[in-house]
């Protein structure tokens, strides 16, 4: 075979592992979703319906699945509004030099290293409602009533509250890692030719440096959207979507209908409604993607 | 407008370290064209981002029109800086640039407009201002990183050296520009550059700066003819001086000083007592073996060694126009004579300049 011959072949032969593995554990599995979603599979059915719309208008007129897609937008905006605050301080704090930074860098870093399910199973006894050390600390300095001290995890507003801030904790890193490497690729010319051109630290963080990061924060929310969509780990982990719901989110739902209760069509039905959702959010993010390469 | 005067300015960045700027002791004067010129690590930067309000002193004071302004930051020391990156704002347009100084001072919209526009026109840019600084050349990035420096009328200018990013021809009319520029707006500039081409054609005068010391300060002629030091000797001049030991003192002369007898024969002045020694007089008279010659076109350096007397064996190098037709083959030795008065002595171990010296 002839040398131009040779790499026709190799390049496709080179990529065909990535295809395959797409195609695999991504395009069959979406096909599947879309297939039930439009049928009436149960688990341990055998048969194959083809229903129609039927799946998505039983989804839509449940007051559960309206309750978590509220939830999954309150969940997701919340906690990525947190994060994106969190992220730009701390990132801020760690791009100077102190003694020990190193140190605390790798204490930021721990959230997300460690996984998010022995992470939340360790939130989870810090908000019990019988152990939780928060309470024990505002019992002892006499900020909450001894009798009935809040319940993280068992009232619904304070349930959501807990759910976001434990999501926010694991992501926050992330986040973190990503705005302190946009910091940092500013050069060091601008902030100061800022500071001779007399700008003050707002003006400075507000029209020069943050807009200048803008590519990079954009990646790091638009990530983070995404994660925090789908995710579910730590609203199963810390409050299995309840109390009544309160705190269901669409991944989460779509599990316990799906899984749990075995009705595949009806689960595989909630989890494509963030489908057309995510698809926004990837485009975004390939064209900011785009675009901070290209400046 | 203002003058600048810093005070035995020290920086150290490193405790026990040696200080980047020691005990630094200048003063402007008004509407000035002043030169830091040295190597780099020559601390020329780091006194000048002292000045800006970058870099924090170590010790010293530094005074602008005649104010302490160790506490002040930039923005209250009301200069102006051109950074060697130019660090425009990559996000905002060329109008968004210049007038960013002006929305920082607070100014108000219609004015702001009118400054920006004048700045541009200053500096013939007016047709860029909805540009973005990435879609302009070197040379139109310069442009737009000067506007921004004049359009709120600084007191003070400080450039760090704003031309090295421009290609070698470009940085000649940008030279040009540059200093008439800075002659029409007269403010005070300090302007930061390792190219002594540069320091000598622009500045009013130049600060000779090494190792974070100021070695000589004096109009460019000056440093260049009466260099203080051996530093400011060879650092100056390109091929540099040549420098010879002779036992007590250190003798030094400018390749272009030093040239062929013939050269000289065709000249009224020919001394009647030019000898083979050394020796006190109008010329010093010396036997110059050829090494190589380098033709450059306007001018010819000649590389080469002293023969006899107490300079044998000491290389040294000799420039002279092309237009003096002589052929100085390889390994030929030539009569060669320098003016006495073209002589240089320095310290033998201090470097410093010192008395003339009998050479016989």
């Amino acid at each position: 075979m002839s040398a131009l011959g040779r790499q026709r072949w190799l390049g496709p032969a080179m990529f065909l592992p990535a295809i395959l593995y797409v195609v695999a554990l991504v395009g069959v599995p979406f096909v599947l979703a879309f297939l039930y979603s439009v049928g009436d599979v149960k688990v341990g059915s055998v048969g194959y319906h083809f229903v129609g719309l039927a799946n998505f208008k039983s989804v839509l007129q449940s007051p559960t699945f309206l309750r978590s897609l509220r939830n999954s937008f309150v969940f997701t905006i919340a906690s990525q509004v947190l994060v994106l605050l969190g992220a730009n301080i701390l990132a801020m704090a760690l791009k100077n030099v102190f003694p020990g930074r190193r140190f605390v860098r790798f204490l930021i870093l721990l959230p997300w290293v460690a996984p998010v399910s022995i992470g939340s199973i360790g939130w989870k006894w810090i908000l019990d409602s019988l152990y939780s050390v928060i309470n024990w600390v505002l019992i002892r300095f006499h900020l909450v009533n001894e009798f009935s001290p809040p319940m993280y995890l068992g009232e619904p507003k304070l349930a959501m509250i807990s759910v976001i801030l434990v999501h926010t904790w694991h992501m926050l890193p992330f986040a973190t890692v990503i705005i302190l490497a946009g910091w940092t690729a500013i050069p060091k010319d601008i902030p100061e030719a800022a500071s001779v051109d007399g700008a003050r630290f707002f003006r400075r963080l507000f029209q020069i440096e943050l807009p200048m990061m803008l590519p990079i924060i954009n990646v790091a929310v638009l990530f983070g959207v995404i994660f925090t969509f789908t995710d579910m780990t730590v609203v199963y982990i810390l409050t299995r979507g309840g109390p009544y719901d309160t705190t269901q989110v669409l991944p989460s739902q779509a599990f316990f209908t799906g899984i749990l209760g075995s009705d595949l069509a009806e689960g595989a039905a909630i989890s494509l409604f963030l489908v057309p959702l995510l698809v926004v959010v990837a485009w975004l993010m390939l064209r900011t993607a785009h675009k901070a390469e290209v400046t | 407008m203002a003058i600048v005067q810093t005070r035995a300015l020290t920086k150290v960045f490193k405790k026990g370290e040696l200080g980047a700027v020691n005990s630094v002791d200048l003063e402007s004067r008004e509407g000035e064209f002043l030169v830091l010129l040295g190597p780099s690590g020559s601390g020329k930067t780091t006194l000048l981002r002292m000045i800006a309000g970058l870099e924090e002193p170590t010790s010293g004071e530094i005074l602008i029109g005649g104010r302490v302004v160790n506490d002040m930051t930039p923005r209250e020391r009301r200069i102006a800086m051109v950074f060697q990156s130019y660090a425009l704002y990559p996000h905002l347009t060329v109008f968004g640039n210049i007038v960013f100084p002006l929305k920082a001072q607070g100014m108000e919209k219609g004015e702001r407009q009118k400054k920006a526009e004048w700045a541009a026109g200053l500096l013939g840019i007016g047709h860029l201002m909805h540009r973005k600084p990435r879609e302009l050349s070197g040379g139109e990035r310069q442009r737009v990183a000067l506007a921004r420096a004049i359009v709120r009328e600084p007191a003070l200018f400080l450039l760090d050296e704003p031309l090295s990013n421009l290609d070698a021809k470009l940085r000649a009319s940008a030279r040009t520009e540059l200093e008439q520029f800075q002659r029409r707006v007269a403010t005070t500039t300090i302007y930061v550059t390792h190219d002594q081409v540069e320091a000598m054609a622009m500045g009013d005068r130049v600060v000779v700066m090494n190792k974070g010391l100021v070695r000589q300060i004096g109009t460019p002629a000056e440093v260049y003819d009466e260099p203080a030091d051996t530093f400011v000797a060879t650092f100056l001049g390109s091929p540099p001086m040549n420098l010879i030991d002779i036992g007590e003192a250190t003798v030094g002369f400018r390749p272009e000083h030093f040239f062929p007898v013939s050269h000289l024969a065709g000249q009224a002045a020919v001394p009647a007592d030019m000898r083979e020694d050394a020796r006190v007089g109008p010329y010093v008279p010396l036997r110059f073996l050829i090494s190589h010659e380098e033709y450059l076109g306007a001018e010819r350096i000649l590389y080469g060694k002293l023969e006899g007397g107490r300079f044998d064996g000491k290389p040294a190098v000799s420039r002279m126009s092309s237009t003096h037709g002589a052929v100085f083959e390889s390994g030929s030795v030539h009569a060669f004579a320098v003016r006495q008065g073209d002589l240089k002595f320095f310290h033998r171990e201090q470097g410093t300049r010192t008395q003339p010296v009998p050479l016989s």
